[in-house]
């Protein structure tokens, strides 16, 4: 059992956990993360680890626009073991229906200062010879990147702990409030600042949150280092996505820096069962091999499955909460946590200081998913 | 209370348990199935002892073929999608079996323990440089240095010695005390000693006691090995190195048995904590192969509801289990091996990691996400079993699939139950 105290607390030790510590440190002399588990070991673990540029709503663009800035300023600076790889994302049209769409999406990112390259059906034969023969084409976004989000999480904590930052790992968070954080052994700490990072058990610690997990399959191949280059995205990516009906899959195939393949994605609402759905699992493979007709024919060495912390307007909560301050919120961010966990934590770090924020901190307030309605 | 239609019952592993499983469940009556990896059943002990299955073996395998067993060779469990169902894989692509009960007979494998050089060419587990000699390395006038713990370096470095190898050190790591008090307790088990005679004077005079390797040197492929009790490096062609076995527990993990101590914990009827699972030989402790035929037996006769049966047999488990406590204690790993890795010392040999970057962390989950340690193909199955003895860690889960397989075969959706009705 501990008593101490800090000027920030941040519970929760997944990569947005690390990343609000990472840039607390640099504005608060003294900072506590604390994470039951290992680092990184929760939903950062299961994902796929892009940094990738959105456009399915403004805010979410401005969000992730920010934060790819912020983790390209930072590559030259991380570990190999980070495994970052500038893939770029191709985004797959898989008719001409979808097609068509293509070029009001490029002259969204462009205009949006992210750039982008319209490929027509060979140029896209040319860029991923595995792909389906005769696709329409599709959309690159060559800035985008892959990661290795635990090891990225572990740099992030790394360099905050230079700073000063302590980390107690092992206890879990029983209590938390604006000023304190109570964990399981009776251990409290007091602060200024309180952030509840926890993903998707942050509405267990702050209730009234609207977090919800979304339970995700991935499958990792053997070594085909030949077999994919960019990151793809079916096109009807997003609206899988969108939807809050209880299933769906999508194909997403992502090249690892071990030469792996990652092949996903699916997305259902079945509270925290993690054991593997056979048979979406089925419907998942049988997706990417509709994109990827060879990818049947690589050897699978893994499954797992993970779970997404979704919120009802599909963006993340950052910020304080109404009714105290001091009690700030960084949850929520479903499947996009690894990109957007830096401008995140920037955030989290301009509001608890009073620096004004990079960008508008309004949509992703507490409340703001309700308040929309 | 009795089943009108015989129950079906899968047994995985043709080894001694299994195949002794198979004969006490068909004695009840049971539709028996048996599903292993290799090309024949036998397992890896009646290889090991022989190369070729015993006649008396291959006769027992024969009566159950004749009377109905169905033998699934070459066939894996990949998955276990659904209670009272396996996913297998075979030499006909993936199919889904159903069980009402379901015999575990996995066996075990070697444990392999980290040193430097461990990963250089031409060292390999003992078990694993037999198995290549049986399929066709030829040794003849090669220098074999063999090395681990356990009756089995004896009974391999014979087998060697046979075909022309010439052994040039059996280095136990256990003490000579030890053995001494072990042999003279085998006087209780006659027929243990009867083996054991004969290949003592076959290569007893090469093995040295409370002796281990402690660095395979060689720049591209082994070349020499220093051993702890001799000043030189003893120059060699193979290290067969092995420190004793690890018991074969994914399957088990995966249906969610309960372990103890790295065990599938059963009771005395060997039903694990899973209803209408059972399991018998190496995975509920290493016994050898009397202990595992034993078990199976039991196993076979419970997993049938012929319990009566099952009671005769409890004595001698009972005694089998006295000898395998034995072997235990005698050959229990000491601590000086877990010394003898350096930090840049591969412990995961499939991914590259060194012991300092695995060891960085604090247990083998926080070791495997960050360092990538039992991430690859093997799923762990080696550098986890080292990682248990080195440091402690904690078993991992099991995930799906058990061994690789394509893509496609996880693509099917809903295959059909294949009826394998005899």
């Amino acid at each position: 059992m501990e008593v101490g105290t800090y000027d920030a607390i941040v519970v929760g030790g997944g990569i947005v956990g690390c990343a609000c510590a990472y840039y607390l440190s640099e504005v608060f002399e003294s900072v506590l993360l604390i994470e039951p588990g290992p680092i990184g070991g929760g939903s950062t673990a299961a994902g796929m680890g892009h940094v990738v540029v959105m456009d399915d709503s403004p805010a979410q663009f401005a969000l992730t626009h920010d934060s790819q800035k912020l983790w390209k300023g930072l590559f030259s600076q991380m570990s190999d073991a980070c495994e970052v790889r500038e893939t770029g994302t191709l985004w797959v049209a898989a008719d001409e229906e979808e097609f068509s769409h293509v070029e009001g999406k490029r002259r969204f990112y462009e205009q949006h200062g992210v750039h982008a390259e319209v490929l027509d059906s060979q140029q896209v034969a040319e860029a991923e010879p595995n792909l389906r023969p005769g696709l329409p084409g599709g959309l690159r976004i060559p800035g985008d990147c892959v990661i290795y989000p635990v090891t990225a999480a572990g740099w992030l904590l790394e360099q905050a702990k230079r700073r000063g930052t302590v980390v107690r790992q092992g206890k879990p968070a029983v209590k938390v409030t604006g000023g304190s954080v109570m964990l399981s052994d009776g251990s409290r700490y007091t602060s200024a600042v309180v952030v509840n990072a926890a993903g998707g058990h942050a509405s267990e610690l702050t209730p009234g949150l609207q977090i919800e997990p979304r339970k995700g399959h991935l499958v990792i191949t053997d070594r085909y280092p030949w077999f994919v280059h960019h990151q793809l995205v079916e096109l009807g990516y997003l609206k899988s996505a969108h939807e809050m009906s209880s299933e769906s899959v999508a194909f997403n195939v992502q090249p690892r820096a071990t030469g792996q393949v990652l092949i996903g994605s699916s997305r259902q609402f079945v509270g925290w069962d993690g054991a593997i759905d056979h048979r979406i699992v089925a419907k998942m493979i049988a997706r990417a091999a509709v994109y990827m007709p060879k990818i049947a024919e690589l050897s699978a060495i893994r499954i797992w499955t993970g779970f997404r912390a979704t919120t009802p307007n599909k963006l993340p909560i950052i910020g304080s909460m109404p009714e105290d301050p001091r009690m700030m919120i960084a949850a929520g961010h479903e499947g996009l946590g690894i990109t957007t966990s830096l401008a995140t934590g920037k955030l989290i770090a301009d509001l608890a200081s009073g620096i004004t924020p990079r960008i508008d901190p309004s949509p992703f307030a507490p409340g703001a998913a309700y308040h929309h309605d | 209370m009795s089943d009108l239609t015989p129950k079906q019952i899968w047994i995985v592993g043709a080894g001694p348990a299994g195949i002794a499983a198979a004969e006490a469940a068909l004695e009840s009556g049971a539709t028996v199935g048996v599903i292993d990896e290799n090309p024949a059943p036998g397992g890896q002990i009646y290889r090991a002892l022989l190369g070729v299955m015993k006649p008396e073996i291959q006769s027992r395998v024969d009566a159950l073929h004749a009377k109905g067993v169905l033998f699934l060779n070459q066939t894996t469990v990949i998955d276990a999608p659904a209670v009272g169902e396996l996913t297998v894989k075979g030499p006909n692509g993936p199919e889904r079996l159903r069980y009402e009960s379901l015999i575990l007979a996995t066996g075990a494998r070697e444990l392999f323990l980290p040193f430097p050089g461990w990963t250089l060419p031409n060292v390999m587990g003992v078990g694993g440089l037999q198995a290549l000699v049986k399929s066709g390395l030829d040794v003849s006038g090669k220098r074999i240095v063999v090395s681990g713990t356990g009756p089995l370096l004896l009974a391999v470095g014979a087998y060697l010695k046979q075909k022309g190898a010439k052994v040039v050190r059996i280095a136990e790591q256990a003490p000579a005390q030890r053995i001494r008090e072990f042999t003279q307790r085998l006087v209780g088990y006659p027929y243990k000693l009867g083996q054991g005679i004969p290949l003592m004077l076959s290569i007893g005079a090469t093995v040295r006691t409370s002796a281990w390797v402690e660095r395979a040197n060689g720049s591209h492929v082994l070349e020499s090995v220093k051993i702890n009790s001799h000043q030189e490096p003893i120059r060699c062609d193979y290290l067969a190195c092995a420190y004793g076995f690890e018991p074969n527990v994914e399957l088990a993990t995966l249906l969610g048995c309960e372990l103890h101590r790295g065990f599938v914990e059963v009771d005395e009827t060997l039903r694990t904590s899973v209803p209408y699972v059972w399991c018998a030989g190496e995975p509920t402790g290493i016994g050898g192969i009397d202990l595992s035929e034993i078990e199976g037996k039991i196993a076979g006769y419970c997993a049938t509801g012929n319990e009566k049966a099952a009671q005769r047999l409890m004595p001698t488990r009972a005694r089998w289990m006295r000898f395998a406590a034995m072997l235990e204690v005698t050959y229990a790993l000491r601590d000086e091996l877990k010394t003898l890795p350096n930090p840049e010392t591969i412990l995961c040999r499939c991914e590259d990691v060194s012991i300092e970057q695995a060891t960085e962390w604090n247990g083998s989950r926080a070791a495997k996400l960050h360092s990538r340690c039992g991430m690859g193909p093997c799923q762990g199955r080696i550098c986890g079993a080292a990682g248990r003895f080195l440091y402690g860690w904690e078993h991992g889960t099991v995930r799906a699939p058990l061994v690789p397989v394509p893509l496609s075969d996880l693509t099917e959706r809903d295959p059909e139950l294949t009826n394998h009705t005899n």
